[in-house]
């Protein structure tokens, strides 16, 4: 277990304002911002590299905040896996294992390939980090950082350097690690689909600060305010004025012609509608949809992103359609389109 | 044939910019090569005074006082310099730019002034000269003044090599060191030191190199015991060029086969 209470640091052009963080025992918690919002720092500040100015940390229900990082018994990844590049992939693991008093040369011995075993590097164990490849450099990197059981595990965008297939291939690996060894870890990342699968919980910082704290569907769907938003995926942001509430379903009136109904607790007042791009249906006729919310537009642009396109209509929406979709529609550009989407789609804040 | 030198026609041509260089480098490095070949050249012409040289005990010690003295010189540098090294390379700190100009001071002022300065200072009457001759330490014209002398010339290459050499090592790999359960100073000795060592050997060796070719301020503050340039010196300015050469050529061959030797012990690590 992790807490950060009112930590404040202030480092070159990065600074810490006010974080209060709490990361139950074998969560896999994931801090989620932009470049520059600080998430380095914060992590690096909760191992003991660096002293927070004010404010305190606790692991395992000890404050640690003026314990030396060597003795906080935490396990640290960098993005760049920071290996010892004068050590083999061998030597690099038993590095720290060599350090504790506690354990004989037999066990240390033992445990160091069973750890390698256990991540299939058993047979880079003479070779030195420059010969390996990413993927294997972090996975070296893991068995160093889990070899002497850490409590927790600190990680510092520990997929961002790696090509896409390694990159799917050592998120389960790290899913692993949290379910067979229960250690609890906080990953640090700009990735949204990474924060998606991996984590329990998000934390996202912005600016030096933590805007939110939730589970993904509450981050990703709920987002409290407009930057957290937009951060997050969000394309369609609108402002609007509630007109009415009818049994929990405020009724807003909006820029696009027609109100739109969304559930929320709202009655009356200036609001701005969340909605996602993926939650928004389109179709060629009104048809007999149950959603609530039906807009007609023009198709103003198709891009095509990966296995989705991207769909932006006169009226400023944005939906997100698989391609299979977008061909059995025969969706061109200046066709008319309706746009549907339920009222539990449009998330309303203040 | 004709292929082949057409090809390589096309390649030079492509690679314009470094073979213009090339040439213009090389005016240096035939400067450099000619004026040392031509005196070892001329000496094997006057082979026998060149083993006078080489069984004279006065010549032997002098240039056994400048190796030697030349190792002192470097070890204190290493003792007091990499600490320093490290320090500036990891730390920034208001003044930081003040004491790295301190250290580099040594490099631009004309080694007479410094040997001056250094008299001034060490002399049986200066700040430091004094209370350390009522401790019956002399400095000037003794072994202690050509170590003092030599050091203070030399100190800015170990420094200034040591310290980018720690630079290079990324912090980071401190930082997994620590968390790994490894103290401060074992990471520095097992991860840090090792790593910026190459940088810190070839930054001894110039300071070596350095220190042994000191002249100016080991004349002024320790004219003796005879040290090998000052040695040399004297020959010239009494007998010649004839008398100065074999000795020359003894000394700058004792140090470029200690040079090489180093130059291979710091491949070799790499």
């Amino acid at each position: 277990m992790i807490e950060v209470r009112n930590l404040y640091k202030d480092w070159k052009e990065f600074s810490l304002k006010d974080i209060n963080l709490e990361v139950k025992k074998g969560e896999y918690f994931v801090i989620l911002g932009p470049t520059g919002a600080g998430k380095t720092l914060l992590l690096e500040t909760i191992a003991g590299f660096y002293f927070p100015d004010r404010g305190e940390v606790w692991i395992e229900g000890q404050n640690v905040t003026n314990l030396p990082p060597e003795r906080r018994r935490i396990g640290f990844i960098y993005q760049d896996y920071s290996l010892f590049p004068h050590f083999t992939v061998e030597e690099n693991i038993e590095f720290g294992l060599k350090l504790r008093k506690s354990t004989s040369p037999d066990t240390n011995r033992k445990r160091l390939k069973e750890i390698m075993n256990w991540l299939g590097i058993a047979h880079l164990a003479h070779r030195y980090p420059a010969t390996l490849s990413g993927g294997e450099q972090q996975k070296v990197a893991i068995a160093r950082a889990i070899a002497i059981e850490p409590s927790i595990l600190l990680l510092d965008e520990p997929l961002a350097a790696l090509d896409l297939r390694t990159r799917d291939y050592l998120r389960e690996e790290l899913k692993r690690v949290k379910e067979e060894l229960g250690i609890t870890m906080v990953h640090v990342t700009h990735d949204q689909t990474e924060a998606m699968v991996l984590a329990d919980r998000i934390a996202v910082m912005m600016k030096g600060q933590i805007m939110q704290v939730g589970t993904p569907y509450e981050i990703f769907n709920k987002p409290l305010n407009e930057k957290i938003a937009d951060f997050v995926g969000v394309e369609n942001i609108l402002s609007g004025v509630v007109r009415n509430n009818e049994n929990g379903v405020a009724e807003i009136e909006v820029d696009l012609g027609r109100n739109i109904f969304a559930v929320s607790d709202y009655h009356a007042g200036k609001v701005k509608l969340f909605i996602r791009p993926e939650d928004i249906i389109l179709s060629e006729s009104r048809g007999e949809s149950s959603a609530k919310n039906v807009m007609k537009g023009r198709i103003e642009a198709l891009d095509d992103i990966g296995p989705l396109t991207r769909v932006k209509m006169a009226n400023s929406l944005v939906a997100l359609i698989t391609k299979q979709s977008r061909e059995s529609l025969g969706l061109q550009k200046g066709e008319e389109v309706y746009a549907t989407f339920k009222a539990t789609s449009v998330h309303v804040v203040r | 044939m004709k292929l082949l030198s057409s090809w390589s026609m096309e390649k030079l041509k492509r690679e314009k910019i470094y073979v213009i260089f090339l040439f213009l480098g090389l005016v240096l490095v035939a400067f450099v090569f000619i004026t040392l070949g031509d005196m070892l050249y001329r000496q094997t012409e006057d082979f026998p005074a060149l083993i006078d040289a080489a069984t004279n005990l006065v010549v032997l010690k002098a240039i056994g006082i400048s190796i030697s003295m030349a190792m002192a010189s470097t070890l204190i540098a290493f003792f007091f310099g990499v600490p320093l090294a490290y320090f500036l390379a990891r730390k920034d700190f208001p003044g930081k730019s003040i004491i790295e100009g301190i250290v580099d001071i040594p490099l631009m002022i004309p080694h007479i002034v410094a040997g001056i300065a250094l008299y001034g200072v060490f002399m049986r009457y200066g700040v430091i000269g004094a209370p350390l001759k009522r401790l019956g330490i002399v400095i000037t014209d003794a072994y202690l003044g050509i170590v003092i002398a030599m050091l203070f010339m030399s100190l800015p290459y170990l420094i200034d090599t040591a310290r980018e050499g720690f630079k290079e090592v990324d912090p980071r790999l401190e930082n997994v060191a620590r968390s790994l359960g490894a103290s401060h100073w074992k990471t520095f000795k097992e991860i840090t030191f090792p790593l910026a060592f190459p940088s810190i050997l070839s930054g001894a060796i110039l300071s070596w190199g350095r220190a042994i070719s000191e002249f100016s301020a080991v004349l002024i503050l320790a004219y003796h015991p005879i040290s090998a340039p000052i040695l040399i010196y004297e020959k010239f300015t009494s007998f010649g060029l004839a008398a100065s050469r074999p000795i020359s050529v003894l000394l700058i061959s004792i140090c470029l086969v200690i040079f090489i030797l180093l130059r291979m012990l710091q491949k070799g690590r790499k």
